[in-house]
């Protein structure tokens, strides 16, 4: 089981380690808690960081790995193996950084907030935010199903509680919802991954890709009557749905914005920042890996899905007058982008949007921060609320300017790279083409409407002091700005700091992170390629497209051979 | 320092106002006004001093351009080895760079020390001078880039930096600040829409070229042009094109010595090699965009290679160049403020005035045409495209000047005067005529730059009168930033409230007078030989050339040179002339020197800036060689002959003065004296001409764009937005969708499963098992009788019994 | 002189005595005779594996015994325990007044 143990495995379970120790500390001594959980935080991404010192990013192959086998699994005869088997590519190896970068911050804006006065519980607190960092880099880092599909459960309960225990007002219809929905996604996934580790003999992931994308291969099983076409499309759709449901594509979207505004500051931007790359993680991983044949098919469809998220993402969230939902709703927007990449099906896509997915952890996760900040000191989500706070605060004015304007996708900073990228390959792709990049770049206007309209609302204008303003005395006219000042903790600035840099540095010199994922994603486009061209060569030949009626036909056919 | 390493210094450029900024952003409360002035005056002078050194290297190399790379290994940005990818930091350093970095770091400097008297006693002093340097960065950036993308960073760079200061008086009490912050937003989502088409054109341009490089590092611009000032062939060789041609003189001096063709001074620069600037040692497809397109496009159509494949589209090179370059059009319209996409530069003018100086006039709003220029070989081959530019180009002109005839407020009849001065630029593009575009470009920054600082001065002047008025009537001297913020119907920039102000403020008239002429296009300024030298472009396109486009621009530009002379005679009667028409006017003092001085310095460039292109046949001509600025540009724009095409027009020339003569006569006639304001009601002279009325009132309501912009667009877009909001996606999808479908789906669902199906089978099959074993053990339990000595006897019943079966078998078989 | 018992006559004294001792706990009221009854039944089978080693001539049977032994001492002592502390509860060993257990 030790047996070639490797850094993975210790950057997964780095935060096992500090829960257990959490698990003996005293839940009156707070201090300590919340000390050892940041520094368990700290210690992975340092571990993690370690990792990508020793990353070789001209290999496309994982690296890092550990693997021994975990379960046999015989069903009529031959036997299914599932492995623990862990390791990274260029692909998971930038989400595991996002992760560990994100968790500190996360934890440390926790830092003496108000829902402790409020709802206490912190050692809980912490212990579940561990929980959730495990599992999130466990759903990065496993190759197999099976461990996947488990680790993929596990980030639901974290998240259900630190919404449910410490979430605003309407947290448990919130929660449920969340959870419910989740669920629901993630059972079709489960029926389709017992089915593909049926179908192929293994839960391991790099297995099932080597054997699923050989010429001859078929999902069609005995006792199953449905042709392969058939087959493929529904266990494509039963990935695709769990994942369209977590990352969220449009029609799916409607947990986000209850969710969001009822969580907690830190719970919005882990789940902003992480848990949506989940889904977008798995679409690359899973949808594009194992069904190469069945995403150039449904390519276009999704693509349509993802430039009405970003249109409609945009308009929503322009009309908020609840700032947290903005923001929100933006993630609707953004998150269309990303989808829009992945389908691109070309290397410009898929990098761009893997890079927009640690832009889209960077920059939303920064704007729930500062939304955090404010509501701390307004407790209002209201944007009528608020005004002229540039004023009060020039320089959280200007670092609320800078990751709006990331957001955006100012060039220079790093939300234009991803955004970019993520378009050139979708004018480019095979698939998608012009029309689709034609009505994605509105969104690019869009971003700028609602956007600035929250800026000017939040931080232009005549400053508006918080109703309940700490004791300060101010005239009739709340005209207060001598007496009130944001008055940032420390641990607030430390929050906002490493988002700052890491606007500027992937915005100015992004081509080291290109680098990391360069040759995985080129793999898997390869990959891709290959399948298309020999799909294109059968169309050609046999010119047997698949209709309603030849499926009926092939169907019946199949149930008579039985 | 050597002349070549002079290009090796272009990232400073980009180092120096950001230095600046920086500290000015963090510390610039802190160092007071003096230091934070002079620490945004410093970065700015010494910007100047290395475009002055470039500038320099490149006349002594015949514009021989550079490409220099990031230093500190920060070169490379956006970079995918596996597919070739590669975007970097790198910068070019050719003559329209140049141009550009004299323009914009010698006005920007001026308008630096201007700002150091105007902004004199504003809270957020060094806030501004930090915007006022990053701008310069992002400015400077756009015009040195190298690539599309690289020059994408300054253009949306220079869009935030026009935010902040369009809106950096948004913390005025009252509307006032809010109407700021929104003429700001305005500005960058105007800018958006723009940017969306150039976004698109780079896209299109990246799958078309797989490139964004302008030109390859060693790639030659121009090659007969570099041939030519090399030595290599001659004069009427290169006009011819030949570029495999041999010039004899130069191979019997090569024979002879190693020394220049020329006989160049420089006589440390060795000759290049005639394979290196040929561009013969690059793939066609290793070009950059500029060099492949010359390629694609000599070759003949049909031919497989000019197929471009991308996105779904399959089109002739000819056709994605045509797209490419409309796409364009859409981002510059948007930048360079023209029609219909210029809706944001009148509000810009909210900002403080040097910034509507630097940026709205001179330098950022200048962009786009620079841009257009910096794609002349796009352009040359899209000769469709640039019909509809010069079209967008002139209308824009024509609009620009009509709309600036009936405006009050002094800062908008400049901004419409931009408007449509961009409007000439755009023009003159779309005729191809690119150098006559950079001059007015050049001419134009210096004039307007003046005027708008000269407006600043007026507003600053009348303010202060206003206030030294105010403080008497109200007998305290408080400090004037509390009024400054009052909410008060005196409208300093109101032109009814001035006049009489030549008197009163000598320097800032004279030099107003100055850069006026030139706008209007009066010999000898400046302004008189660019707008002559686009009208010539034109009227050669027209009349020797044959193209109905010539005739047609030709036409309404010099309509809307007539309108320029008018609306600014009109201004200057106004502002300057009669009897000054309030108190604050009549107490205005002039500015202090900060300001006058940039004023007099630009007044002196509005007279002799024109003489830098004077051309052959022209006034003067014999002073200054002609056609210098073309030949400097030529080496960056290959579609200009070396041989200067055109004499000087006199008829044209003659026509367009007398125009712009009698223009101003006309306004003379109507706004002199104290004739400039009518009425108690303060309406324009020309509101009480009959047959003028109409027209003049649909200029002043500036032809309703706005008013339409927002019945079209805006409106649509909140009303839909708050409807997919509030209805479609909350109520519908969010309530009514999840609380009512779903969840009463579920409940009915729930209920059906658990009345009959649940409580009536499962639940039935369950009980009745567990009612059997009740049954069962409730009759078992009667055997539990609880005397040990029953169970000792079912004991002992038991071992009996397990020995009779164990013995019986033995007994049988025994 | 050779005289030696059969092992039947064991068997059958081991027979007898285990009657006896079954009899005795099927049929007396006392605990303490039940108790009595219980000790002839194992020393009943215990004659029995004597007279088997015996037979045999081997070590085993006497060895079993000891372990009878030993058990039946503690069983003594445990059960006697129990009878005490039944009559201090009941003030009777009577079996028939105990019957809590009835299901």
């Amino acid at each position: 089981m030790f047996e070639g143990l490797s850094l993975t495995t210790i950057v997964l379970f780095l935060p096992m380690v500090g829960l257990s120790i959490l698990l003996f500390i005293n839940p009156k001594q707070t201090e300590n808690i919340k000390w050892t959980a940041f520094t368990t935080t700290i210690v992975t991404f340092l571990a993690s960081l370690l990792m990508w010192v020793n990353f070789d990013p001209s290999n496309p192959a994982l690296q890092m790995v550990h693997r021994f086998n975990w379960l046999n699994i015989s069903v009529g005869g031959s036997v299914i193996s599932s492995d623990y088997y862990v390791g990274v590519d260029g692909l998971s190896l930038l989400l595991v950084l996002l992760t560990t970068f994100i968790m500190p911050i996360a934890v440390l804006f926790s830092f003496g907030s108000d829902i402790f006065a409020e709802r206490g519980r912190e050692k809980l607190y912490y212990l579940f935010m561990l929980l959730l960092e495990w599992a999130m880099l466990g759903v990065f880092v496993v190759q197999d199903l099976i461990i996947f599909y488990i680790f993929w459960e596990v980030t639901l309960v974290p998240m259900y509680f630190l919404v449910g225990i410490w979430g605003g007002e309407q947290r448990i219809y919130a929660a449920v919802k969340f959870f419910l929905y989740t669920m629901a996604g993630s059972i079709l996934m489960l029926i389709a991954i017992l089915y593909v580790g049926n179908a192929t003999g293994t839960f391991v992931l790099p297995d099932i890709i080597t054997k699923v994308t050989a010429p001859d291969w078929t999902w069609q099983i005995e006792g199953v009557a449905a042709s392969s076409d058939v087959t493929g499309s529904l266990l494509f759709l039963g990935f695709f749905l769990a994942f369209a449901i977590k990352v969220p594509i449009f029609p799916f979207h409607s947990w986000l914005p209850d969710a969001h505004v009822q969580a907690p500051t830190a719970g919005s931007v882990i789940l902003a920042g992480v848990l949506l790359k989940l889904g977008t993680y798995g679409l690359v991983r899973f949808n594009l890996g194992i069904f190469p044949e069945e995403s150039i098919a449904y390519a276009p469809i999704i693509g349509v899905l993802a430039v009405i998220g970003i249109i409609y993402g945009a308009w929503v969230s322009y009309a908020q007058t609840d700032v947290k939902k903005l923001v929100a709703y933006s993630s609707v927007s953004h998150l269309g982008f990303v989808v829009l990449g992945i389908f691109a099906l070309n290397a410009q896509g898929i990098q761009g949007a893997t890079l927009q997915m640690v832009n889209h952890g960077i920059s939303t996760g920064g704007l729930f921060l500062l939304v955090g900040i404010l509501y701390e000191r307004y407790h209002t989500k209201d944007m009528a609320a608020y005004g002229g706070i540039w004023k009060v605060a020039p320089i959280f004015g200007g670092t609320a300017l800078v990751i709006s304007l990331s957001s955006m996708g100012l060039p220079g900073l790093n939300g234009f790279v991803g955004e970019f990228t993520i378009l050139l390959g979708s004018l480019g792709s095979s698939v998608l083409g012009f029309f689709y990049t034609l009505f994605a770049t509105l969104g690019v206007i869009m971003a700028a409407v609602y956007l600035l309209y929250m800026f000017q609302r939040v931080f232009m204008g005549e400053f508006k002091a918080p109703a309940h303003a700490h004791g300060h005395a101010h005239d009739a006219h709340g005209h207060s700005e001598e007496g009130f000042s944001l008055n940032l903790k420390w641990n607030e600035i430390a929050a906002l700091v490493p988002i700052v840099i890491m606007v500027f540095w992937i915005g100015l010199q992004p081509a080291g992170f290109f680098n990391v994922m360069d040759k995985a994603t080129n793999q898997l486009v390869q990959d891709i390629q290959t399948v298309q061209t020999r799909v294109e060569a059968e169309r050609a030949e046999t010119s047997a497209i698949l209709t309603w009626e030849s499926t009926v036909a092939l169907v019946s056919t199949a149930q008579q051979g039985e | 320092m050597h002349n070549e390493t002079y290009p090796q210094l272009v990232p400073l450029l980009i180092i120096i106002p950001a230095i600046g900024a920086f500290i000015n952003m963090f510390w610039g409360a802190k160092l007071g006004e003096r230091v934070s002035g002079y620490v945004g005056i410093a970065a700015s002078l010494l910007s100047f001093i290395i475009s002055v050194l470039i500038f320099s290297y490149l006349s002594a190399v015949h514009g021989a351009a550079s490409v220099i790379n990031a230093p500190l290994g920060l070169g490379s940005w956006i970079r995918m080895d596996s597919i070739g990818l590669n975007i970097p930091w790198q910068f070019r350093v050719d003559t329209i760079t140049a141009v550009m970095l004299l323009v914009v770091t010698g006005v920007g400097s001026l308008i630096h020390i201007y700002a150091r008297g105007y902004m004199h006693g504003d809270p957020k002093f060094g806030r501004f001078f930090a915007f006022l340097n990053l701008f310069l960065m992002f400015m400077l950036l756009l015009v040195t880039a190298n690539n599309f993308l690289m020059m994408f960073v300054g253009w949306e760079g220079v869009g935030l930096c026009s935010y902040l200061l369009i809106g950096f008086w948004w913390d005025k009490r009252g509307a006032t600040g809010w109407r700021n912050a929104n003429a700001a937003r305005k500005a960058v989502i105007v800018n958006r829409v723009g940017d969306f088409g150039l976004l698109l054109s780079m896209f299109l341009i990246f799958w078309t070229f797989g490139t964004f490089d302008y030109y390859k590092p060693g790639e030659v611009a121009n090659v007969p042009y570099t041939l030519y000032t090399n030595g290599y062939i001659t004069a009427e060789q290169a006009k011819k094109g030949d570029i495999l041609a041999v010039n004899p003189a130069a191979e019997s001096q090569a024979a002879e010595t190693h020394g220049d063709a020329h006989g160049e001074t420089h006589g440390a620069h060795s000759k290049p090699a005639r394979e290196t600037l040929d561009n013969s040692q690059f793939a066609p497809s290793r070009l950059g965009v500029f060099g492949q397109t010359e390629y694609l496009m000599s070759l003949p159509e049909g031919s497989p290679e000019r197929v471009i494949n991308v996105g779904g589209l399959e089109l002739d090179f000819s056709v994605m160049l045509f797209l490419i370059v409309i796409f364009m059009l859409v981002g510059v319209t948007a930048k360079s403020a023209q029609i219909p996409l210029f809706v944001w530069l009148p509000d810009a003018m909210a900002g403080p005035t040097p910034v509507s100086a630097l940026m709205h006039a001179a330098t950022m709003v200048t962009a786009g045409v620079f841009l257009l220029i910096r794609a002349n070989v796009f352009l040359d081959h899209a000769p469709e495209a640039r019909a509809i530019i010069a079209l967008v180009g002139a209308l824009t002109a024509l609009m620009g000047g009509y709309i600036g005839m009936g405006q009050w407020d002094v800062k908008r009849v400049l901004a419409y005067s931009t408007v449509s001065q961009l409007g000439f630029m755009v023009a003159a593009v779309g005729l191809g005529a690119y150098v006559a575009a950079m001059f007015h470009l050049v001419t134009h920054a210096i004039f307007k730059a003046c005027l708008f600082l000269g407006s600043g001065s007026v507003i600053h002047g009348v303010e202060h009168g206003h206030h030294h008025v105010h403080a008497h009537a109200h007998g305290h001297g408080d400090d004037h930033h509390d009024a400054h913020d009052e909410e008060d119907s005196f409208d300093p920039q109101d032109m009814r409230n001035m006049g009489g102000l030549a008197r009163r403020m000598p320097i800032t008239y004279w030099t107003y007078i100055f850069a006026t002429f030139a706008l209007a296009g009066l010999f000898p300024f400046a302004g008189f030989w660019s707008k002559d030298e686009i009208l010539a472009d034109a009227w050669h396109l027209g009349f020797d050339k044959g193209n109905p486009i010539g005739y047609i621009v030709l036409g309404i530009l010099l309509l809307a040179a007539a309108f320029t002379a008018f609306y600014m005679w009109r201004q200057v009667q106004m502002i300057f002339h009669g009897e000054p028409r309030s108190e604050a006017a009549a107490n205005a003092p002039e500015s202090t020197l900060w300001m006058t001085v940039p004023l007099m310095v630009l007044a002196f460039l509005s007279l002799v800036g024109g003489f830098i292109n004077v051309p052959k046949g022209a006034p003067f001509h014999g002073m200054f060689k002609d056609y210098e600025f073309k030949h400097f540009l030529e080496s960056a724009v290959p579609h200009v002959t070396v041989s200067p095409s055109l004499y000087f027009n006199w008829g044209l020339a003659l026509g367009a003065t007398f125009i712009a003569f009698a223009a101003i006569f006309f306004a003379h006639s109507i706004y002199a004296g104290n004739k400039a304001v009518r009425g108690t009601a303060r309406r324009d002279p020309l509101e009480f001409v009959p047959s003028a009325k109409p027209i003049w009132l649909l200029a002043n309501a500036r032809m309703h764009w706005d008013n339409i912009y927002f019945a079209v667009i805006e409106n649509p877009f909140n009303r839909i937005g708050k409807f997919l909001a509030d209805v479609v996606d909350w109520r519908f999808l969010h309530d009514y969708f999840h609380d009512v479908v779903i969840k009463k789906g579920y409940d009915g669902v729930g209920t059906l499963l658990s009345k009959p199906f649940d409580k009536g089978i499962i639940d039935g099959a369950v009980n009745g098992v567990a009612w059997l074993f009740k049954q069962f053990s409730s009759s078992l339990r009667l055997v539990q009788t609880g005397y040990v000595r029953v169970y000792a006897v079912a004991l002992l019943l038991g071992v009996v019994a397990v020995v009779v079966v164990m013995v019986l078998p033995l007994l049988q078989n025994g | 002189m050779n005289f030696a018992v059969p092992t039947e006559a064991f068997i059958m004294l081991s027979m007898v005595l285990f009657i006896l001792g079954a009899m005795g706990v099927l049929l007396r009221r006392n605990a303490i005779l039940i108790f009595m009854s219980v000790e002839l039944m194992l020393n009943a089978a215990n004659l029995a594996l004597v007279a088997f080693a015996r037979q045999w001539g081997q070590m085993n049977g006497q060895l079993f015994v000891f372990f009878v032994m030993t058990v039946a001492a503690a069983e003594v002592a445990v059960g006697l325990a129990l009878i005490v502390a039944i009559f201090r509860n009941k003030r009777s060993i009577n079996i028939d007044d105990l019957h809590q257990m009835e299901g």
